[in-house]
């Protein structure tokens, strides 16, 4: 079946979707945009070693590496969801799934070799996913920690196995021979590079239902023609929306191929993240100048959602849990929306109008979002509660950015999300704290002003009562966490016997 | 060939016992194992879709399918009528609906399918239904099912002893609920069939099962077949767990059902959400109890009610919640026992089997009731727990009669109370709760004694299927299912040791009931016992043969001949087994054999709740030590020290995979994953976004899982114990830690009214009220 798509005569690039599997270009045309990889490597190519476990990019069975040419053009190799990844958004890009990982002559990868090894699989059906979500950090770390490892698979589930052995083979597959096929070396060759250099484009991408262009004017312009068209960027929310809404699409405007909008820019006094950077790339760059907000990036979303989510999307879909805004919001964040030639910079606060609804015209798009720098003796703080550690929606998501006079509070921004139908500040909280001392009492206080900004709802994550409770405690951690104390679970360590 | 002299130079090793890799972990890890969904279709096969009810109660007043038979891609609807046989999946009570006729039950009942020419085409199709209904109140949980006295099946009472005027005379009493939630199996491989018409009426399935002969029968019933025109395959699952014991039979007949109306092949594969919203999961309990115990904490007389939310149907809720009434003892000899269970009728999903299949369950309220005691009393509950252990002469006698004659819970808690530091941690633990307001930690051990053999004596048997090739391979079959537990790798080590031939001798393919008729489901941990013994006999059968066959030809004594490492040694004369067997098939020897087994000793009377249901039992014990944030309830699992008795391993390296997965597959249904529904009954966690089952991190950081070293004494498969199940149970010693930690937060003798799962929501609630009442 591949055949049927290979090898196209270099004037049928246009309106070809055009990517490297096994080191041969495939060229597909004539397929909808809403095809995601899965599907089309499983029904198209009959490649059936990648699994679909959720299709919603929630397990993990499904994932692939994707390499790309960075501005350095060097291969950059990031795992995937392909269940929610639709096929275009790969165009131009390296393509790696878990049939690709053996030698020629079938010797296994140290990454496929270890988990054998260490008896890591045992129905089987996840591991593709867990061989691939660790062949990316083979790939991307030398030598990995174990915490490392258990990062790099916060977004695989199993449910045979209990984990262990996978950390282990994770722990163990760097200090295997280094393999003729996929050694890092090797994953950076030069014939590599060449190929993805050939597959480059300096025009748009379009196909019928497909619109990927290169810079931001034309992007902006094509946004302002095509009001009709929906604006897609690491499509891990519009994903769902084709496999479990079964929702037809209209044309869909990418923003990932627009080298501009997938920088973050570093001014005096911000850092502009756009719109195409990925939530890697952009909690990268915020926990940088922002240390504090390490366990919430942390604890964000798994390394393949966060590969192909951009923090823009998380932003400009605006739901009522998505755990980056009650951050951005606490640290006085703004979002620079385009509509055509014409600039706007909102607050972020002010851009969410009520539930699902934004202040945002026919034709405009959110082009960056700029995160202040931090200030000299702020106290900046962020939880999220949530079920699970991982790759969980929060019930509650906190965030803290309080500056002080002394022990005076002389400005707090509160906010929270979880909590209403938008990610919104805690005005009654904030009043209350604003000007008092940094007090327990005070902070008690401030924590019953909640009940005045809040009537959260009940559903599957959480009661209302909880998370109303939950969120005055969160200013109760404030103040412990603020003296230094132990507050956090994961800080503990493994106990040894005494 | 030199490998073989070095073969033949090294001491040879027999396969069974030996930590071998699964028999496909090389196909696993390079994406070459192929599960039903892999399978190539022809190319005229079609995909289906269920159209499921969105109201948990009501009566169809019109289904308006027009939309649907109109969307593109779509070529044909199954409904009741298209039902050429008996509408029903139910094994035990035919009262599962393949398609609901005209009464909805639940919320994600299916009420048609849909054939179409690609899976996205059938789904979207199914969704456009337009069902009206006339509303009916729907029963939703276990209290108002009790108040209605809506079951499924009729209660089962069971009393031992004098409970009532042990009761009365008791010098310490007391009363409590117990609250335990479901769980959903969340394999990762969703329900799947594929039916693919054979020539002169027969039909072919694919299912992704681990009870083909049920899935043949219910097969046969819905077309108005019979049996031998059914042929049903499982080369492996993604993942079973209980989930696919009774609920493929609807898959495989809905998909059955379209191709038999098309005559073409038709796969039908749950979407995550579907499979999630329309099949059973493990049942969700009640326990209200009344015990007296003495000043020691030792149990005098218990009085239980017992109550399980079975959804619509009856399903396995009959022996599922039997099961739980014979673990309420767990390790525990209660003396004068009265005990009633309630099979409940709700407007859900109807409940299946699940891992431990009811026993864990039971054994969470007998857990329950020793730890409040203990708390009662104010001793640490470890030591209430030996008190009330079951003896090893005497007090050894269960509620439903059964003498225990195995028990090893003192050795294995004695010890791991030892490896584990228990009594160091706990003074550790309590200096850490009087100086850390915020942060808590909890420490508990909690044994297991879990049953062996279905209760229903009639199951405890299976068949296997060994071909002998002229090569010297060996071509392995028999009535289990492989679904990751290993089993395929640990059948195929009994066989080769037979042999006296490495693994590499021996290929293992699909269960197959046209190989191996009228098996049991894999299911009750039997697997190995069962298939083990069975392939042991048909391996035996053949060797037997051969041996006489040589011994007549060579005129050596039967004992001087063995199988080793790929030789026999015929006397002073050896041989390849390849050259040995082709020599024996051209004298005409038979190089093929079935075996079969069944339980010996086991007795069930399921009217008088009375007998030896049980071969013999598995133990093992678990430490865990837990922390909890006080301001969210959030838990952190830290340590967990398992000693668990596997009897002589088959394989130590599959059965330490089992003890892990099994306990973390327990440490989620009783901390994070939560089944939520709405006031109308529907399920609203239905897929990984909503539904958390634990992730790597939730593997504690530091575990020691040991296997004790204690061959079973009765005459199992090399002397081994089963092991898929009674690990799960181990993860109790999580909740209960967790119940430790929360007790911290109150007042000395505080019982934390902590339901499962201990959700961090729960968690905080337990707290505040431990709280309130200490400074009330």
């Amino acid at each position: 079946m591949a055949d049927a798509h290979s090898n196209p005569g270099a004037d049928e690039t246009h309106g070809t979707v055009r990517f490297v599997l096994d080191g041969r270009i495939v060229a597909v045309k004539g397929v909808p945009a809403t095809t995601t990889v899965l599907d089309y490597l499983r029904e198209d190519l009959g490649r059936t070693g990648t699994k679909e476990g959720c299709a919603e990019g929630d397990c993990g069975a499904c994932t692939v590496l994707l390499g790309e040419l960075n501005a350095d053009d060097k291969i950059e190799y990031r795992a995937v969801n392909s269940c929610i990844r639709f096929l275009p958004t790969i165009d131009g890009q390296e393509l790696v799934t878990v049939e690709g990982l053996q030698a020629a002559d079938g010797t296994l990868h140290p990454v496929q070799q270890a988990m054998v090894d260490e008896h890591a699989s045992q129905c089987g059906f996840c591991t593709p996913g867990f061989v691939m979500s660790l062949f990316a950090l083979y790939l991307n770390v030398e030598k990995p920690e174990r915490e490392q490892v258990v990062d790099a698979l916060a977004g695989s589930l199993c449910r045979c196995t209990g984990y262990r052995p996978i950390i282990d083979a994770g722990c163990r597959m760097s200090s295997y021979p280094v393999p003729q096929r996929w050694s890092r070396a090797d994953a950076h060759d030069r014939a590599r590079v060449e190929k993805l250099k050939k597959l480059r484009r300096t025009e748009a991408l379009v196909t019928t239902d497909f619109i990927a262009p290169r810079t931001t004017d034309e992007f902006a312009a094509i946004r302002q023609a095509r009001p009709d068209a929906l604006v897609l960027a690491g499509g891990t929310d519009i994903g769902l929306w084709v496999t479990k809404q079964l929702r037809q699409l209209p044309t869909l405007l990418y923003v990932g191929a627009v080298r501009e909008l997938r920088s973050v820019r570093r001014t005096n006094e911000a850092i502009e993240i756009g719109a195409a950077v990925t939530l890697t790339e952009a909690w990268q760059a915020i926990t940088a100048v922002y240390p504090q907000l390490a366990d919430l990036a942390h604890r964000f979303a798994s390394p393949p959602v966060c590969n192909s989510g951009t923090l823009c999307g998380n932003v400009a879909n605006g739901s009522p849990v998505g755990d980056s805004m009650p951050a951005l919001i606490a640290l006085g964040a703004h979002v620079d929306l385009r509509l055509g030639a014409q600039r706007r910079h909102l607050p972020l606060e002010d851009f969410y109008l009520g539930y699902q609804k934004k202040d945002l015209q026919p034709g405009e798009f959110v082009a960056s979002v700029s995160v202040p720098l931090p200030r000299a003796g702020q106290f900046i703080a962020s939880y999220k509660v949530s079920k699970r550690f991982d790759q969980d929606i929060a019930a509650v998501c906190a965030a803290f950015a309080i500056e002080f006079e002394g022990e005076i509070v002389r400005t707090a921004r509160i906010a929270f999300g979880g909590m209403a139908a938008i990610a919104s500040r805690a005005k009654h909280a904030e009043a209350a704290l604003t000007g008092q001392r940094w007090t327990l009492q005070a902070l008690e206080r401030a924590a019953q002003e909640l009940s005045k900004d809040f009537q959260p709802l009940s559903d599957m994550r959480a009661s209302s009562d909880y998370r109303l409770q939950a969120a005055k405690n969160t200013l109760l951690r404030c103040f412990q966490d603020r003296d230094g104390k132990l507050t956090s679970l994961s800080q503990l360590h493994a106990p040894v016997t005494a | 060939m030199s490998a073989r002299t070095n073969r033949a130079a090294a001491p040879y090793v027999a396969p069974a016992g030996q930590a071998l890799r699964h028999e496909s972990a090389h196909l696993h890890v390079s994406g070459r194992a192929l599960y039903c969904d892999d399978i190539p279709l022809p190319a005229n096969a079609l995909h289906a879709a269920f159209g499921i009810s969105s109201l948990a109660h009501g009566s169809i007043r019109n289904i308006d399918l027009a939309a649907t038979l109109a969307a593109p891609g779509v070529v044909t609807i199954a409904l009741p009528g298209d039902i050429p046989g008996e509408n029903n999946y139910g094994s035990v009570i035919h009262d599962d609906p393949i398609f609901a006729e005209t009464l909805v039950q639940y919320a994600g009942q299916p009420l048609f399918a849909v054939a179409a020419t690609s899976h996205g085409a059938a789904r979207r199709a199914a969704a456009l239904a337009r069902i009206e209904y006339d509303e009916l109140t729907p029963v939703l949980d276990i209290r108002t099912a009790l108040a209605a006295q809506s079951y499924v099946m009729p209660s089962q009472h069971i009393v031992r002893g004098e409970p009532g005027r042990r009761l009365a005379k008791a010098p310490r009493r007391l009363k409590g609920t117990v609250t335990i939630g479901g769980q959903d199996h969340f394999y990762l491989e969703g329900q799947i069939a594929i039916a693919v018409p054979q020539e002169d009426g027969a039909m072919l399935i694919d299912s992704s099962t681990q009870h083909p002969t049920e899935v043949q029968h219910i097969v046969a019933h819905a077309l108005g077949k019979r049996a031998h025109d059914i042929v049903v395959k499982c080369r492996r699952m993604g993942g079973g767990f209980g989930g696919k014991e009774s609920q493929p039979a609807l898959i495989a007949a809905a998909a059955a059902v379209l191709a038999h109306k098309t005559q073409r092949p038709v796969k039908l594969r749950l979407d995550r959400d579907d499979d999630m919203l329309i099949t059973g999961k493990r049942h969700d309990f009640l326990a209200d109890y009344d015990v007296g115990f003495d000043e020691h904490g030792r149990i005098l007389a218990l009085n239980l009610m017992l109550a399980s939310r079975c959804g619509y149907s009856a399903d396995l809720s009959g022996p599922v919640n039997d099961r739980a009434l014979c673990h309420i003892d767990n390790a525990y000899f209660i003396e004068h026992v009265d005990c009633v269970s309630h099979r409940c009728k709700t407007n859900t999903v109807s409940n299946t089997a699940f891992r431990g299949f009811g026993g864990p369950q039971g054994m969470m309220v007998i857990e329950h009731i020793v730890e409040d005691i203990a708390r009662t009393l104010g001793f640490d509950p470890l030591e209430v727990r030996r008190r009330n252990f079951y003896g090893t002469h005497d007090r050894n006698v269960t509620h439903y009669g059964q003498v225990i004659e195995d028990n090893v819970i003192h050795a294995i808690v004695d010890k791991l109370e030892d490896t584990s530091a228990y009594t160091a941690r706990r003074i550790e633990i309590s200096r850490w709760n009087a100086a850390n307001p915020l942060i808590k930690r909890g420490l508990a051990l909690t044994p297991v004694k879990f049953g062996i053999s279905f209760n229903a004596t009639l199951y405890n048997q299976a068949g296997a299927l060994v071909n002998v090739y002229t090569d010297g391979t060996i071509l392995l079959n028999h009535g289990g299912t492989e679904m990751g537990q290993g089993l395929y790798t640990k059948v195929a080590q009994v066989v080769a040791t037979e042999f006296g031939l490495p693994m590499s001798a021996i290929r293992v393919t699909a269960t197959d009931t046209g190989k191996i008729p009228n098996t049991s489901a894999t299911a009750a941990s039997s697997g190995s016992d069962l298939n083990g013994k069975a392939a042991q006999a048909a391996a035996r059968c053949i060797r037997e043969r051969l041996v006489e066959w040589a011994a007549g030809t060579d005129g050596v004594e039967a004992d001087e001949i063995r199988f080793e490492n790929g030789m026999v040694h015929i006397g002073k004369r050896h041989q390849s087994f390849g050259e040995f067997v082709r020599l024996a098939h051209a004298a005409r020897i038979s190089l093929s054999s079935t075996g079969f087994y069944r339980t010996p000793k086991i007795h069930w009377d399921r009217t008088a709740f009375e007998g030896r249901p049980f071969f013999y039992f598995a133990y093992g014990a678990a430490v865990s030590e837990v922390a909890i944030d006080t301001l969210t309830g959030e838990t952190r699992l830290l340590r967990v020290d398992i000693l668990h008795d596997v009897g002589t391993s088959l394989n130590p390296a599959i059965d330490k995979g089992q003890i892990e997965g099994g306990f973390l597959q327990g440490v989620g249904w009783l901390t994070c994953e939560e089944l939520w529904w709405n006031e109308r009954g529907e399920l609203k966690t239905h897929a990984p976004s909503t539904y958390k089952i634990p992730t790597a991190r939730d593997w504690p950081l530091a575990a020691s899982i040991q296997l004790l070293d204690h061959p079973n004494p009765e005459d199992t498969i090399f002397r081994s114990k089963a092991v898929g199940e009674p690990p799960l149970m181990l993860a109790m010693s999580v909740f209960h830690a967790i119940r430790d930690a929360v007790a911290a937060c109150g007042s000395r003798n505080c019982l934390p009214d902590l339901p499962a799962p201990a959700t961090p929501e729960a968690v905080l609630r337990a707290i505040d009220s431990v709280r309130s009442e200490s400074t009330a």
